[in-house]
């Protein structure tokens, strides 16, 4: 364990220097600081609009009305392999589909992928790992042996296993994307829990007299939702880079849906020959994991205490 | 510190097991019937149950697992269910291609991500800095199938300059030491084969590698400023040792060594990237194997693969965890106290 | 004089402003002299002597003064200088024991380093000398123990350490900040000890900082107290604590408890707290918590007065050649 020296400048001082904002939350803080971070901004912004996208496109679909410049899933072979121009402004794919509206529609499916994914790891990840942590001794033991030996198989072996085992699919992949993380979050709080159990305080609060569930409440909890959100957000940013993988692969989403992945995967054979499908998807994926990127790493050094002092 | 590597030792077969297990289960319990598969959808359901006989699929599942883990002990994975060979003779016919890309990899990834990162902690927030955790970023959010995609659109396509697919030139195949194609040119004294196959080599492990690279670059940064912030080096600089040396003996001697692990788990990610990286390349690997064995639910082959290939995942950690001990003398002489 | 800070003001800019951690201070250090530094987190004594050593990192920066040493300006040596003079003849000891040393190497090569940097010895001549030191400053059979690793060793023992590697190259100058404050009573008088002794047979001059008076009762010639980066009082060590000039001073003196007190006796404690640095208050920066700040303490500033070698910074005393406040 060692300690850090703050800058190596009178800690007093600075600490004095803190004085001057009591904020009102620990909330407040955070976001603040998050403002200030303009990549996490600038994720936050790419998301928001993704996340517009996606909504448009799927309400609009819901209402039988199209927004899209063409229907994604409208094949017309007499045009094909149009080099991206005024009309088709990502040109057009080997069956004549407009890949702009394509990527367009891929949004849904990458973004609800994703969430849906990480929302499995957490919420079994979460349950597994609070069991673990608050139960201690041998549920604690056999838990944790669980989750070492998920974590021995590289993830995304793992996601292919379940994906040969669980057969090809989207929702199949939202699953084995989902059971690869939960390991993690199972950690997390299981580590945040066992920390906070043995300190003084935790002791102090018991003595005084709360009940266990208030201190779960007060002084676990917060600790363990910073991590977690940080957590959930880089989560959501690799899975939808192992929903492309599998979908480049063939395994994940079946045609004729748009999916980033699989559309790559379908237009390997003409990557000399029209490059152009090859790479638009390429860039919407590559944006999208960005996004979530920038933003988790903003939350995370926004939640660092360290790093507010400026 | 030999109890130590004794007592990680005695802790990797529990978990060998478990993983095993989970393997096991995954690929028999929870996979449809293999039965329809091998032998086709019009056979007869003679046939089939005669099949499932033979190959004991009759059997409760424990008796089953026992009987596999017994094979797998043996050095029987059981047999393809397409090529009717044994799994073992097809994952290890093709083995040494992938272990080629990936050490070539992982010492891309460490030597450049490493020193990347040093070099960006010491010239904290600096051009250099900031474009190194640029492009670092970039690296970590790329999909790596689509970074090959690209390097082979430049290079094979535009430029001409590098090859697109397979180890080597098949003319130039050198003789079979090894089946490392690097290490098998060298002993036969064949430069022309060796120069053909690192040709063949750099794409695929340029685009495999910039993942990990990007994550270890990250990882060192960031350790390389916390261990800068340290009591110690502030001590080392007030006994009047030049920067350089701080840095160069006291601050990288400490903050490398968490980076150690960090290497250690990209092998994890490597492997996985391997499958994907063999499909876009061509490359004779397990890893493309493995998708085709999946598309033709091929399980023997598959559970073999991912069983291997995590038996490998878990003892290279023990080594990093064994070299991590080593080089922190806090767990090395744990036990003698003051 | 070996030592003279002139007029050093050093100051850290920060994003909500700029913290003036010295403000403005002046004093000197002859040969073979203990002179203490005493002030409470946030007087700036630390700063001062990282100022010193040029050990500041950003955002701190000397902003003005000079600090002469044989009277050479350290602030306008360059790096490679400063290198040559730190850990030579003049080192540094740091508080935390714990941490101050490089965990992944062994005692002896730390110590070693130091020789080497700075002393034309064989590697051979450089290890007797460690070892030789380690004995000197107490460490049980030095030659084992040079082997050893720092989490081997308690933390009166590191600061042993510590001290044996600043003293390796016999410096004129020894900087000690905080040396005790991480350590127990008894410890802290072993290394007090080991101060003296080194002094002694050195004839070297010490810079001790501190915010304990017992050790500064114990150890120093002179004290110097800092409050909000300014010096408020100096005076040779008998007469501060027999005549204790600036209201911040008899304010520390009464905190401390006295071993007669009553059980019952509650623990004196200075009114009000630290104003906060980025937002000093005009006049005097005592004088929201002091019992006699007049009208003028919050509205100028007091001049550094001196009355009979004893020198204080306080209105009270702008008129009067004599006298003190007596002490409860």
């Amino acid at each position: 364990m060692e300690t850090k020296h703050s800058s190596y400048s009178d800690e007093g001082l600075l600490q004095a220097a803190e004085y001057v904002e009591k904020p009102e939350s620990q909330l407040k803080l955070m976001w603040e600081t998050l403002r200030q971070n303009k990549a996490a901004v600038v994720g936050l912004i790419i998301i928001g609009l993704l996340v517009l996208i996606a909504l448009a496109v799927w309400l609009s679909e819901l209402m039988g009305k199209q927004i899209l410049p063409y229907d994604p899933n409208f094949s017309d072979m007499s045009k094909g392999f149009i080099w991206p121009n005024a009309e088709h402004w990502f040109g057009t794919d080997q069956l004549g589909r407009d890949v702009f509206s394509r990527i367009l529609d891929g949004t849904k499916i990458s973004l609800s992928v994703g969430v849906a994914a990480v929302a499995i790891s957490l919420s079994v990840g979460v349950v597994l790992g609070a069991t673990a942590g608050y139960r201690g001794g041998k549920t604690d033991a056999a838990i944790m042996r669980l989750m070492d030996m998920m974590l021995a198989i590289p993830s995304i072996l793992l996601a292919i296993a379940f994906m040969a085992a669980l057969g090809k699919g989207l929702d199949k992949a939202i699953i084995a994307i989902g059971l690869v993380s939960i390991p993690e979050y199972a950690r997390i709080v299981r580590g945040s829990i066992l920390s906070v159990k043995e300190n003084d305080y935790v002791h102090a609060a018991k003595i005084i007299g709360n009940k266990t569930s208030r201190i779960i409440y007060k002084h676990i909890l917060p600790n363990v939702i910073s991590v977690i959100v940080v957590r959930a957000t880089l989560g959501i940013s690799s899975a939808v880079l192992d929903t492309a993988a599998l979908g480049f692969l063939g395994l994940g989403v079946q045609p004729p849906f748009a999916e980033w992945g699989d559309m790559l995967g379908r237009a390997r054979g003409f990557i000399f020959s029209a490059p152009y499908t090859l790479i638009f998807p390429g860039i919407a994926i590559t944006i999208t994991v960005l996004a979530f990127n920038l933003l988790g790493d903003g939350l995370r050094d926004a939640l660092d205490p360290k790093s507010r002092i400026k | 510190m030999l109890k130590y590597i004794i007592k990680r030792i005695l802790m990797l077969i529990p978990v060998l097991i478990g993983v095993s297990i989970i393997v096991f289960l995954i690929m028999r319990v929870f996979s449809p019937d293999p039965a329809p598969i091998v032998l086709g959808q019009h056979a007869t359901l003679q046939a089939v149950a005669a099949w499932r006989q033979a190959n004991g699929l009759n059997d409760p599942i424990p008796l089953q697992y026992v009987h596999y883990l017994q094979g797998a002990l043996t050095g029987n994975l059981g047999m393809s269910y397409y090529t009717k060979t044994p799994v073992v003779k097809e994952i290890f016919s093709r083995f040494p291609a992938t272990i080629e890309l990936a050490c070539v990899s992982i010492v891309l990834a460490s030597v450049f991500g490493i020193l990347i990162g040093v070099i960006s902690a010491v010239k904290k927030n600096t051009i250099f800095d900031n474009s190194g955790m640029f492009l670092a970023l970039i690296g970590v959010s790329m999909p790596i199938f689509w970074l090959g995609i690209l390097l082979i659109i430049l290079f094979s396509g535009t430029l001409h300059w590098l090859p697109s697919n397979g180890r080597i030139n098949p003319l130039l195949e050198p003789s079979h030491v090894t089946g490392f194609y690097l290490v098998d040119s060298l002993i036969s004294g064949n430069l022309d084969s060796f120069v053909d196959a690192v040709r063949h080599l750099i794409l695929p492990s340029c685009a495999l590698a910039m993942y990990s690279m990007a994550i270890i670059t990250r990882m060192t940064r960031s350790s390389m400023l916390d261990t800068l912030q340290q009591d110690f080096i502030r001590t080392a600089r007030a006994k009047g040792v030049s920067e350089g040396k701080v840095i160069r003996k006291h601050a990288l001697r400490n903050g490398l060594i968490p980076i150690i692990t960090v290497i250690g788990l990209q092998l994890g990610s490597l492997l996985g990237g391997a499958v994907l990286t063999e499909t876009v390349f061509s490359w004779p690997g397990i890893g493309a194997y493995t998708v085709t064995c999946i598309l033709n639910s091929d399980f023997p082959v598959v559970q073999g693969v991912v069983l291997l290939v995590a038996a490998i995942f878990v003892f290279m950690n023990l080594i990093v965890d064994v070299i991590y001990a080593f080089l922190d003398p806090r767990i090395k002489y744990s036990k003698k106290e003051v | 004089m070996l030592l003279e800070v002139k007029n050093l003001s050093t100051e850290f800019k920060l994003k909500r402003g700029i913290v003036k951690a010295v403000d403005d201070i002046s004093f000197t250090i002859d040969k073979g002299e203990i002179l203490a530094i005493v002030g409470e987190s946030g007087s700036g004594k630390s700063v001062t002597s990282l100022s010193i050593m040029g050990l500041l990192q950003k955002p701190g920066r000397i902003a003005s003064g000079e600090i002469l040493y044989k009277s050479q300006d350290l602030n306008k040596l360059s790096q490679k200088e400063m290198q040559k003079l730190r850990g030579n003849q003049i080192s540094m000891i740091f508080q935390e024991p714990m941490t101050s040393l490089n965990p992944v190497w062994r005692i002896k090569d730390q110590i070693m380093e130091s020789i080497m940097t700075h002393m034309k010895l064989s590697k051979k001549e450089a290890l007797k000398r460690t070892i030789e030191m380690l004995d000197i400053v107490g460490i049980p059979s030095a030659a084992q123990r040079a082997n050893d690793y720092p989490h081997q060793m308690s933390g009166g023992m590191r600061q042993r350490v510590m001290t044996a590697m600043a003293l390796a190259c016999e410096p004129e100058l020894l900087i000690a900040d905080e040396p005790t404050t991480a350590l127990d009573v008894t410890i802290q008088a072993q290394i007090l000890e080991l101060l003296f002794r080194m002094r002694e047979k050195f004839n070297m001059a010490v810079l001790l900082i501190t915010h304990d008076l017992g050790v500064v009762s114990e150890a120093a010639d002179r004290v110097i107290v800092m409050y909000c980066g300014k010096i408020v009082e100096e005076a040779d060590v008998r007469s501060l604590f027999a005549h204790p000039l600036h209201p911040y001073t008899v304010g520390l003196l009464q905190s401390i408890p006295q071993i007669d007190d009553d059980c019952d006796t509650r623990l004196y404690m200075i009114k009000g707290m630290v104003p906060n640095p980025l937002n000093m208050p005009p006049g005097c920066s005592f004088s929201d918590r002091c019992d006699h700040s007049m009208e003028r303490c919050t509205k100028e500033m007091p001049e550094l007065q001196e009355i009979d070698g004893h020198k204080v910074r306080c209105f009270l005393y702008e008129e009067a050649k004599e006298g003190g406040l007596d002490r409860k």
